[in-house]
């Protein structure tokens, strides 16, 4: 697994293991009411094998990271104004949108929220699933039906034989999501990008899909990216976590130390308002306020007017991502005080 | 207003409901049969008291919610709401029984009129219900709830889409709150909140219940939501209960195997405390839903109290 390297000043070995590294990202929206900037200086690598968790709540572009690695934001609104995008030696901002489309097409796969809104209704989810088999590698009819039949199995849809003729309406949602799925893994992608793919689905088929991509991974060993607003539902799988807020990585690190031992308040505070069994009947500690406007982001570090530790040096200047005193290498934090959040615990 | 005075007797007693779906065939729209939603459902709300309807998708617990407010028409049973059997009901009688009993919704962003101010939004109920407060104070009437229920009073004369989330479904707690009800039905009312907003509704919720003596009938598929706020607590599976108790009963000492598996398949923080991921061959979908024999790694509190530590 590769280290975490933070911020484009601290780069100081090369990132030659890692397959994705994204560096410095900006990403701005301009809307009726002004521009927002939806990513200020996102930073982050992937390792083959390795499972990154990005969390956070809405609005804190969490989902704009993956769709900006995908070439997928929404045009002509948002746009990539800084910073890089590297796969694989490759910077894709530096490449026009369709070549950076081929390479998704067969080597960064992604897995959206809606499997229903992203199936087609009126094709079988056999013609759907053999679609990439056909059109990429130019397969025949009979034979890209054979390895979508093998596909659907392998994600655990029963009576696969049957049930490949079947439209998406047929299905239930767990396994239009593990449809999707198959049609993600077809080309055997080095990346895969999961954009809260459990959030439509109840709690026990939640833990199937998640328990199903923890085992491809395994079996393949490709890179995952599991964007998700949820903490528990990545902890399992996940390796590294990156938290983010305002459009800014506000923690990142190894899961459990991000967990066990967050050094951003905004972590401990998303931490500290799950409802826990520990605390029947009694209070939460809520994060007070909202989520900022990113059209009115507050001087200095976006979370001080929410922040329990604030002082004027917060509502001045940004917090840049460092290590706090006493934690790991790969432990980082965007908190002038995150010796004091780790001590407070 | 005052608290509730410490009764036995139920608010809502709902027994033997059962609410069917006609199916229709395709062309002629006849009935060809039906889909039974809900089966044979008996529970009690006390005065007071949170009871926590928990279940999966289909399960039948929005169908339950809406026969109790009176949006469906139950097949059988009856619905008894401060000792009266509300399914017999005429119109007319039906609205002052509404009046005592709210709800309030899930999307904070649908359930909200676009052309109303939050003002006139939380006075809608007093349109219908003249004499709960004179026309003359709405304005400082709904100044209050807002400031009750978190929300800046000043900004009475804004518009739902220039609110967060949060302080919509904040909305649509003092809405509910305008008629001064006894029950207030949440269905799924956190669940599109995000983490941190929705821990300062669970609070709000908690604080008015004190405040109030109200009852919720709180329904949600989030087992850790119900578990912190519900003293008693149904598990629904495929419109029956399956079982019932207090949270503690549930939680602690689940007897029927799907609240088992239900419980075991709760997204756990830090699972490195504890459980290891499942494979997912071991719960398969079929052996869920057929309510089988089904045994996974099922876990008690005591075990993930372990966890949260």
């Amino acid at each position: 697994m590769a280290e975490m390297r933070i911020g484009s000043d601290a780069v100081t070995r090369s990132a030659a293991a890692s397959l994705l590294s994204v560096r410095d990202l900006q990403v701005e929206f301009t809307t009726a009411a002004g521009v927002a900037r939806a990513l200020d200086g996102v930073s982050f690598d992937v390792s083959p094998g390795e499972t990154l968790a990005i969390l956070g709540e809405s609005g804190s572009g969490k989902s704009v990271t993956g769709q900006a690695v995908m070439a997928l934001l929404p045009k002509p609104a948002g746009s990539i104004v800084g910073g890089s995008i590297v796969y694989d030696g490759l910077d894709l901002t530096a490449r026009p949108v369709k070549d950076v489309r081929k390479l998704c097409a067969t080597e960064i796969a992604m897995v959206f929220q809606d499997p229903l809104s992203s199936l087609n209704p009126v094709f079988q989810v056999g013609y759907q699933v053999a679609e990439p088999f056909r059109r990429r590698l130019g397969m025949g009819k009979r034979e890209a039906w054979g390895k979508a039949l093998e596909l659907l199995k392998r994600v655990g849809i029963p009576d696969a034989e049957t049930r490949i003729g079947d439209y998406p309406h047929q299905f239930s949602g767990g396994q239009r999501q593990r449809i999707m799925i198959a049609m993600a893994i077809a080309l055997e992608p080095r990346l895969l990008i999961a954009d809260e793919p459990t959030t439509a689905l109840d709690v026990t088929v939640q833990k199937q899909i998640i328990a199903l991509l923890a085992d491809l991974q395994a079996e393949t060993g490709m890179a995952m990216i599991l964007i998700s607003h949820d903490l528990g539902v990545v902890a399992q799988v996940a390796e590294r976590a990156a938290i983010m807020y305002a459009g800014r990585i506000v923690e990142t690190g190894p899961i459990r130390e991000v967990y066990d031992r967050p050094a951003h308040p905004y972590t401990r505070g998303l931490l500290d308002s799950i409802p826990s069994a520990a605390e029947i009947g009694g209070r939460l500690t809520p994060i007070v306020g909202s989520p900022p406007n990113l059209l009115a982001l507050p001087s200095g570090c976006s979370f001080n007017p929410r922040c329990p530790f604030a002082t004027d040096r917060c509502r001045t200047k940004v917090p840049a991502l460092r290590q706090p005193a006493s934690r790991g290498s790969d432990h980082a934090a965007g908190c002038h005080y995150s010796e004091e959040v780790l001590a407070d615990a | 207003m005052p608290k509730a005075a410490p009764t036995h007797q139920p608010l809502l007693s709902v027994s033997n409901l059962k609410v069917a779906y006609p199916i229709r065939s395709s062309v002629l729209r006849r009935i060809v049969g039906e889909k039974v939603a809900v089966r044979d459902v008996t529970f009690e709300v006390k005065p007071g008291e949170t009871v926590g309807l928990v279940g999966e998708s289909g399960s039948g617990k929005s169908t339950v919610a809406r026969s109790v407010i009176g949006l469906i028409k139950p097949d059988a049973g009856a619905i008894g709401f401060n000792g009266h059997d509300i399914t017999r009901y005429s119109p007319r009688q039906l609205k002052s029984v509404r009046r005592e009993m709210q709800m309030v919704f899930q999307d904070p962003y649908a359930s909200l009129n676009p052309r109303l101010t939050v003002r006139d939004l939380i006075a809608e109920g007093w349109r219908v219900h003249r004499d709960v407060v004179p026309r003359g104070n709405w304005t400082a009437v709904a100044q209050e709830l807002m400031e009750r229920v978190g929300l800046n009073p000043d900004y009475s004369d804004r518009y739902a889409h220039q609110f967060s989330g949060g302080q919509r479904q904040r909305i649509g707690i003092a809405r509910a709150l305008a008629l001064k009800p006894k029950l207030i039905i949440c269905d799924e009312a956190v669940s599109a909140l995000d983490v941190s907003v929705q821990a300062q509704v669970l609070n709000l919720l908690q604080d008015l219940q004190e405040e109030l003596g109200l009852a919720y009938l709180f329904i949600s598929h989030d087992l850790s939501v119900v578990e912190h706020l519900c003293a008693r607590v149904l598990v629904l599976h495929g419109g029956e209960v399956v079982e019932e108790g207090s949270v503690h009963d549930i939680f602690d000492r689940p007897q029927h195997d799907y609240t088992k598996a239900l419980l075991a398949a709760v997204p756990v923080v830090r699972p490195w405390l504890g459980r290891s991921v499942s494979s997912s061959t071991s719960t398969h979908p079929e052996r869920l839903t057929q309510g089988g024999t089904i045994a996974p790694n099922i876990q008690s509190r005591e075990e993930r109290n372990d966890i949260y530590s």
